[in-house]
């Protein structure tokens, strides 16, 4: 059994134990900033909700400059923020190269796309329920939390699965410009070297990684509808 | 108990003004069940929504008991909601929570303990008879266990006032009637005044005291339900009263020339109409046999709204011109509208 891998996957058990620590690296990326990734942009996605034109908070100023921030750091490819971010990642964290100096390219590859899908969630909320709530005199805080968030646990599911997954992608082309993870695992092994063994692993732990975001998204999704 | 005093409200949409509400002063006694009737585009949600200020009037004022609403800061309406209850046309259930959980909703955070709650929302589920569905989720419901579900939610803080958007409209005849029998029975039990919006004239005849009817953003009509369809003053009250009526078949018939309202010589078709509320005595026989004349029924149609007989009838009276018009006297005396429909001549 040992003798077929090891003639089938060469490379990989040469190299196993860095592959395990890069699997690491990929899950602790997509981990720490995909928390607090989450947290900024489900905030930034409610103040979005609360403050445009009819919300409960109604501020079209404060909506306006937020959409156009999120709109332009949207629009800008991943690859170039990674770049563009440097200076910025060596001053706040020290370095911008390894694991922690992927973080904060991340984080501000992953807020704003995280954001709209949050307020696209948040719009799905029925105007009748937040209605209902005013009328049963509910504070513009407590429709938020007590309807809006409440009611659209499923879609925010969804839409953090879906930001998680494309959270993965964007790790391994953070590893890149040399932040490590799998991505960079692969490149340097798999396509830098020809050693197509180590392409195919990693493709597969990816696969897994995104398979068991997305099984986790599901049970929560069928737990939260009804 | 409601007053509303001049109250306006526009609407800005794509550059276009609407006047939606314009200029509407209302009172609604304590008590009573006030219905709000008008077609589509009326008003009728504006107007009501500025009642627990839902929308904000341009101009006017809202009191409620001795309070001003229109007066108070955000805060302390928040507080005063708490006496408006209201219920609406696609009932506004929280998908994700249990009925128990739906009606608890307005009882959490006001220093309620759980059993407090837990005691509470049991006895308004059985008061609007669903018990067994506390655990139930609103996707698992009829339309009409929603609409008492949303009932018992809007009682749960013990308002003075509930508002109903046409909570009706979405459901059909037989259930209508129940949600409307339990809403009389919480009025007569509970003493909750009821404000019913509606473009139904069957709702407001089975359940209100007084009605408003709105045209154009204006109350244009309004009084007791027996007064105001008992002499219609507006066309648009007529025709609200023309959707129930079946009296309005006669028309389609004469026009049809149906063999119906074929007449011989010395017959007469005649519309009598009930004015008053006093009407109670056999009139048909009484005619006849004062004044000599045959009446033949083709169809009456006559409700009782408010205690009395609200409605008409269609004859075909047989005589001797003088007699019929002796009779026609008569009844006009006891205020009866009478109208000749159609006249078939003299032998
Ligand atoms: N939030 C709003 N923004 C813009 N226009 C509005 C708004 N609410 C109501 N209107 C307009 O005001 C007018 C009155 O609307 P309202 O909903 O009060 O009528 P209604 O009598 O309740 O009608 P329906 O029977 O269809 O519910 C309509 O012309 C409507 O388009
Ligand atoms: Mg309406």
């Amino acid at each position: 059994m040992a003798e077929i891998i090891e003639n089938l996957l060469p490379h990989v058990v040469e190299k196993w134990q860095e592959l395990l620590e890069c699997t690491w690296q990929t899950l602790y990326m997509t981990g720490f900033s995909g928390i607090i990734s989450f947290v900024l942009g489900l905030a930034l996605g409610i103040v979005l909700i609360a403050t445009r034109k009819g919300g409960v908070l109604q501020n079209t100023v404060l909506y306006g400059i937020l959409d156009k921030i999120i709109n332009l750091f949207r629009s800008i490819p991943f690859i170039i923020l990674l770049a563009s971010l440097i200076p910025l990642t060596r001053l706040v964290v020290g370095t911008a190269i390894g694991t922690k100096g992927a973080i904060l390219p991340l984080i501000f590859g992953t807020v704003p796309f995280f954001s709209r899908q949050v307020e696209s969630a948040l719009s799905e909320v029925d105007d009748g329920l937040v209605e209902a709530a005013a009328a049963m005199g509910t504070s513009p805080i407590g429709i938020i939390f007590r309807v809006y968030l409440k009611e659209s646990i499923p879609s925010l599911t969804r839409v953090t699965t879906i930001t998680a997954v494309s959270l993965v992608g964007l790790t391994a082309m953070a590893g890149a410009i040399g932040g490590g993870g799998l991505g960079d695992f692969a490149i340097r092994y798999g396509h830098q070297r020809n050693q197509i063994d180590i392409t195919f692993v990693t493709v597969i732990i990816l696969l897994v990684i995104v398979m068991i975001l997305q099984e986790i998204g599901n049970l929560i999704i069928k737990r939260t509808t009804h | 108990m409601i007053e509303l005093a001049g109250i306006s409200k526009s609407f800005v949409t794509k550059g276009k003004n609407v006047e939606a509400v314009k200029d509407v002063t209302l009172h609604i006694k304590e008590h009573e069940i006030y219905g709000i009737i008008g077609f589509s585009g009326a008003g009728k949600s504006t107007l009501v929504r500025c009642i627990n200020l839902l929308e904000r009037p341009d101009s006017g004022k809202v009191i409620l008991g001795e309070r001003e609403l229109t007066n108070l800061s955000d805060k302390e309406l928040r507080e005063a909601r708490k006496d408006i209850g209201m219920i609406f046309q696609h009932f506004n259930l929280f998908p994700s929570r249990t009925v128990f959980q739906n009606v608890a909703y307005p009882l959490k955070g006001r220093g309620l303990s759980k059993e407090e709650i837990k005691e509470k929302v049991l006895e308004l589920l059985k008061l609007v008879e669903l018990e067994d569905k506390e655990n139930a989720y609103p996707s698992q419901l009829s339309g009409g266990q929603k609409q008492r579900v949303a009932i018992a939610r809007a009682l749960a803080t013990d308002p003075k006032v509930l508002l109903c958007d046409e909570a009706t409209s979405a459901l059909d005849p037989q259930t209508t009637h129940s949600i409307l029998k339990l809403l009389k029975q919480l009025n007569q039990n509970l003493g909750i005044t009821i404000v019913i919006i509606t473009h139904e004239m069957a709702v407001i005849k089975e359940i209100c005291d007084r009605v408003a009817v709105m045209e154009h953003g204006k109350v244009v009509e309004e009084g007791e339900v027996f007064e105001v369809f008992a002499n219609p003053r507006q066309e648009i009250t007529k025709a609200f009263i023309n959707t129930t009526s079946a009296l309005r078949k006669i028309y389609d018939l004469l026009e049809e020339n149906s063999p119906v309202v074929a007449l011989k010589p010395g017959e007469k078709i005649l519309k009598l109409q009930y004015l008053e509320k006093s009407v109670s005595e056999a009139l048909i026989s009484t005619i006849s046999r004062k004044f000599n004349i045959d009446c033949n029924i083709i169809f009456a149609s006559i409700e009782i709204i408010g205690d009395a007989p609200l409605g008409g009838t269609i004859i075909i009276a047989q005589g001797k011109a003088e007699d019929i018009q002796e009779a026609i006297r008569y009844l006009k005396e006891r205020n009866i509208l009478v109208e000749v429909l159609k006249d078939g001549g003299n032998h």
